[in-house]
């Protein structure tokens, strides 16, 4: 179980998102787990060992690591890309109960049941209305708050975002005020700057996202309210098509979801 | 075979879960086994490495490990993350027997259609419901004692940063250093957490097949 298993479940999800859902979930993978995968564990590997202190004195190396770096970067890293990443587990979840419902339905041969096969039902893209558009968008709601305890946590944890090179340390066992030297500092600082910045572009989409869905909510009680009589198809229509543009645009990516597939 | 692989054999029985069954699946996988493998592990990774004692006497680093670690934090959540996942392949076998049942009555000639047995969803009911039941009952001793063993092997879920080792070969008493404690402390009050959470959740399961089946009998004698 690791962030390939991750990458699958997510990917399932990715089916039912929006195209700014699709795009942050790229940036996700790409710019984020990607790149801490590749190169932040490296830059981080050596962070105790080569974590010098000037002194004899066994046990205040650990003593003065412990004290000035509590989280290491990377674990705080990836605990924010599990946490961020979580929410739409929540949006699979209720997909996967109205698939269940639908079959049900089917099953029991009821006639509002418009599928001709459980094969449909299972391959059918629901679109994000009703009861789906609150689950989706809480989601959205809750990453946002997730990226920003997170930013916060970094920010007051280390007082900033840049890695010093010199800590002064004066814990027990340490003999008065002993210098400590951190490993690769500016490297580690470019690090935690660019993902800073990838994180605030996630926090941007995010904010775009849920702004895209207000809209298309308010777009659409204002359609509902005034064109309902005239065309009822047409709406329908419009919608699927953009739908299937946004397959065709997307990756299509494996169908399973941990546990939801059916 | 690792964790991968639990997470396939697990998956199937997931099919036959109920809800609560489902979120806890989840949980376990991306909570507790995901945050082991990719966080957990590296922080616990120089434990004995970066164990220092202030002594030059040979030997008296080895033994104050062993004497204050005697399982390892990393090891006690891997089997603890196995026991609680395995009460599940007792409902596994207990689904590929009714399954297989029904394939001996289809050879003897009754007529099932095999497509739909094969994909035939198995509710729980009778005396699969008492092997899901005994399951989740399982599942929550484990999650207890383990839980127990750590309070009580560790005196509690801090680590300290500090220990004083008067073992053999050690002269008189050592201060000894342990590696990254408020990281480990932080990580081992989270699995703790978790492992609340999903208790939490198996009891739930637990509430709600009792009411399920408390609610089926009246119904059976109106």
């Amino acid at each position: 179980m690791d962030w390939g298993a991750l990458h699958t479940i997510l990917g399932g999800v990715n089916k039912h998102s929006t195209s700014i859902g699709k795009i942050w979930l790229t940036v996700l993978f790409i710019f984020r787990i990607m790149i801490l995968v590749v190169a932040a564990e490296r830059v981080w590997g050596d962070e105790q060992d080569d974590f010098v202190c000037n002194t004899l004195q066994p046990g205040c190396k650990n003593v003065c690591y412990d004290h000035f770096f509590p989280i290491s970067h990377i674990r705080l890293w990836a605990l924010q890309l599990i946490f961020v990443s979580t929410p739409a587990l929540l949006v699979a979840m209720h997909v996967a109960y109205r698939r269940h419902e639908k079959k049900r339905q089917f099953r029991k041969g009821d006639k509002k049941c418009e599928y001709k096969d459980i094969e449909e039902i299972r391959s059918q893209r629901f679109h994000i209305e009703g009861s789906l558009w609150w689950t989706y968008t809480s989601s959205i709601f809750f990453r946002l708050i997730f990226e920003a305890v997170f930013m916060y946590a970094f920010y007051y944890m280390y007082d900033g975002y840049q890695m010093p090179r010199l800590v002064k340390c004066s814990d027990w066992p340490c003999p008065n005020t002993v210098d400590c030297f951190v490993s690769r500092p500016t490297e580690k600082t470019v690090f935690t700057i660019f993902m800073i910045a990838v994180s605030s572009i996630c926090i941007l989409l995010n904010v775009a996202e849920l702004c895209y869905l207000l809209t298309k909510f308010f777009l659409r009680r204002s359609k509902k309210a005034g064109n309902s009589k005239q065309q009822p198809n047409h709406e329908n229509k419009e919608e699927t098509k953009q739908n299937e543009m946004n397959e065709l645009i997307s990756d299509s990516c494996q169908n399973t979801v941990i546990g939801f597939s059916s």
